[in-house]
Formats: C-alpha cells, structure tokens, sequence
C-alpha cells in the first residue's frame, strides 16, 4: 500500500489479466502497464463522451469519473464504472441503446 | 516461506432443481477410488445419505460487498465454510483433499457461489472454480423448467448436464427434454445418467474456464440461434436463447472490456453466460472468455487455436434480449476502437 494516498496493490478486476502477455503482469515491465492504462482511459472515453462524462487515471490505480458539472466519483476498475457513471448521470448507461450505436456507427462516439 | 505457491483447489459446484438426483450422482462419483480426495461441501442433507468422510453442511446467508457490484455478492457462510475446511487442512486436521464439490440446494441460483470463490479474498488465493454440474431429471425436467425459473437458470449455467432418471422416462420424453436443453444450452456436454458410464474424469476435469475443448462450443458447431420457448406457452419462463457471434477483425482487448463490462453492468441478469475465443490484436493465440451472469472469470491465453479459423467467436446465453442488438453494439464499438486506434501502436 501507497502511505500516502492509502492505495491497495494493483487491481485485479479480469479486465487488468492477462489479455496480452507482458501487458498486465503485475510487478514488472511497469512502462506497458502505464500505456495501457491510458490506452484504456482513451477508449472509456471514446464512450463515456456521449454522455458527457470523462475519465482520467488517478496514481495508476484508479479512476477518476467526471461530469460536465464537475460532479467525480473515483472508480477502482471498469466494471465499478458504468455503476458510478450512472449514478452521476442519473440514467442508465446501456451498450444496446440505439442511439449510442448509432452515433459509434457514424463516428461521432 | 520460499515454498512453491500452493496449487489452487478446484470447486465443483453441483446443482439442479428438488429431486433431480444430485447427491445420487455424487454417490456415484465419490465411489470411485481415484475421488476419495474429495472434499463435499452440502446445503441440506437430502433423504440419501453420504458416507464420505470430508462431509460439511452449510447455510445460507448473502453480502453484498461495499462497492454495489453484483459481482461481488459473497455467500457468508458458504465463504466460512470453506475457510475452515482449508485451515482443518492446512492444520492436517483433515485428509488432504486435492479437489471440493459443493452441492447447491435445488432452489439455489448458482451465481452467488460461483461468486462467492472467486471475489472471497482469501479464497480466490486458494481456490478456483472448476465447473458446474447441472442434474435434470428426465421424467419431472420438461415440469420445472415450465415452472421452476430457478431451474432454466440451473441449466444456462451448467458446464455439464447430466440427465437422470432417464430409465424412467419414455423415450420421447427424453428426447423432447434434451431438444430443450440444448436450446437453453447448446454448450455443454450432456451424459444420460442411467444409461451410460459417467466419466468422473470428464465430468470433474476443470477444464470449463481454459478454452479447451472449445472446438465443442464454438459457433460453427452450434444449431440455429432459436429460442427454448418454442411452444408459446406464455407460462413459460425460458425465453433464453444461444446467440453466436463472430467477428473478423481482431479485437481490442481493452475496448471489448469496456463493451462487455458495460453490457454486463446493465444485463447481467440476462445475459447468463457469455463464452468464446477472442483474436486479440497483439496476441499469437487465442484469449478465452468465460462469464456467468455478471462474473467474468480470469481469462486465459489458449496454447493454440483450435483450429484453421482465426476469427473471435463467441456464444452468448440470453434472457429477453435481441441477439441483433447484441452483435450491432459489439461491431459498433469494435469499429470505435480500430478507427481511433493507431495501427502501429501493438
């Protein structure tokens, strides 16, 4: 654990396995970790904009979920997220909605 | 310390509906020599006794886990009863079991136990989840899954079917119950209990979260996508149904994470099983994908593909949802990625 901001080790949620060899190992080769995280927050967002929310990484351990009002919430993996953008947005977040697959389907997500 | 990690012990979860045959067919298992390293964990003592002598009971409570993730729901008492048959173990207290059945009540859902070995801190450092063993009985099975929700769930989930009582059953019934099964669940191995040798090996093997064998589950071997509910019985509570994907293009790891927690997030309930083999950009072999509900468990790189096919392929089991929806979103979000993607990134 981080003494300064009280993080537990890494997470281990089956998004952060071992979906790539190298990639998600948890003690080594830090720099592929630290690129798939942004790899990641680039690819929440990509989704997350249609509600017009975003996510950045806070210390390499979580997330940080924000709103255009400025509303947050901190996020420990990707499965905790949709519960919390949710609860910001008020409103279900749901990938069979027909209007997000549009605007992903013409470029605009 | 400085010991090799201990290997994790696999949990076979039985389960089927009241009266399916479920502790007859662990009578049968744990007779054979090569399973006296047996561990059975049991909810309720049924009229047949088992002269075992790694024999626990236990009862049922629910948590919910701080964070509010389904997927994270922990049978309390289920997690303690495990514990302490590994610490009698570790204190040599008991035999060295090499592998644990837990048999579920017939009206359980099978989710928060699956749940339950693999969130459990402690647990998921000893024990993973081997599979899970569905027993349906041959005269009364067409019944309860008419009636019985609980029961079509017992059967999405199964990693093994095994049909029982089937000398009692005419043989058009049988042959009608096993159609609808393999409507709900077209993926898993079915033994007739009554009329063949069940291979305890095969039934016990943990091999239903690795990807092997997948040549049996993949799409291509699959029937028609249809639902279980063929007959328009409006009482019926099976409307669950296959839906094979594939997709051509590799795939990105991260944004099918993204696709698939939040599809899970919002129809977990639905979808009860999701399974298949991913090309994933910048990996040689295939990654396999295994969830139950809302639980995905760990995913593994296959050894090798199983055969000339390299698209991803998977199966889903789904309650109430349009498998068009389904695949639209998957390719909508798969184009999201490729095209904000720089190739040469991987």
């Amino acid at each position: 654990m981080c003494a300064l901001c009280g993080v537990l080790g890494g997470s281990d949620h089956w998004t952060d396995a071992v979906a790539r060899p190298g990639v998600f190992t948890r003690n080594t080769d830090a720099a592929s970790r630290r690129r798939e995280r942004m790899h990641r927050v680039a690819a929440a967002n990509r989704i997350l904009r249609h509600y017009g929310m975003t996510l950045a990484d806070w210390q390499g351990a979580s997330f940080v979920l924000s709103t255009a009002t400025g509303k947050t919430e901190i996020v420990d993996n990707l499965s905790h997220l949709w519960a919390a953008a949710e609860r910001l947005l008020s409103r279900p977040c749901d990938p069979l909605d027909e209007e997000l697959i549009a605007r992903l389907e013409s470029g605009l997500g | 310390m400085g010991e090799a990690a201990p290997e994790f012990t696999p949990i076979t979860l039985v389960t089927g509906f009241l009266g399916s045959g479920k502790t007859t067919l662990l009578q049968r298992l744990l007779c054979e020599p090569t399973f006296s390293d047996t561990a059975v964990l049991i909810n309720e003592f049924g009229e047949i006794g088992l002269d075992h002598h790694l024999l626990e009971r236990i009862d049922e409570t629910m948590v919910v886990l701080q964070s509010g993730c389904l997927c994270c729901t922990i049978r309390s008492e289920l997690s303690a009863a495990i514990k302490d048959l590994h610490s009698q173990r570790e204190r040599g207290l008991v035999p060295p079991f090499r592998r644990l059945v837990i048999e579920s009540t017939g009206l359980a859902d099978p989710f928060p136990i699956l749940s339950t070995v693999q969130t459990d801190p402690v647990l998921r450092h000893h024990f993973c989840l081997g599979s899970v063993i569905t027993t349906v009985d041959a005269v009364n099975g067409m019944r309860q899954l008419d009636a019985q929700p609980e029961s079509v769930k017992q059967v999405a989930v199964a990693d093994r079917l095994v049909l029982t009582k089937t000398d009692l059953a005419a043989a058009e019934t049988v042959r009608l119950l096993v159609e609808r099964l393999r409507c709900i669940n077209p993926m898993a191995p079915l033994w007739r209990g009554a009329d063949q040798d069940i291979d305890a090996g095969a039934l016990l093997a943990k091999d239903a979260f690795d990807g092997n064998g997948a040549e049996r589950w993949l799409p291509a071997h699959l029937p028609p996508t249809r639902p279980a509910h063929v007959h328009g019985d409006r009482n019926r509570h099976d409307d669950i149904r296959a839906v094979a994907l594939s997709l051509d293009q590799p795939v990105d790891w991260t944004m099918f994470g993204i696709w698939l927690t939040m599809l899970l997030h919002r129809h977990g309930n639905e979808v009860l099983r999701v399974k298949g083999i991913l090309n994933v950009a910048g990996a040689k072999t295939p990654v396999a994908v295994h969830g139950v509900q809302h639980l995905v468990h760990p995913p593994t790189h296959m050894t090798a593909w199983p055969d000339t096919d390299r698209r991803s392929r998977l199966v889903f089991i789904v309650k109430d949802l349009a498998p068009a929806a389904i695949e639209r979103s998957l390719r909508a979000f798969s184009m999201t990625s490729t095209e904000s993607h720089s190739p040469g990134r991987r």
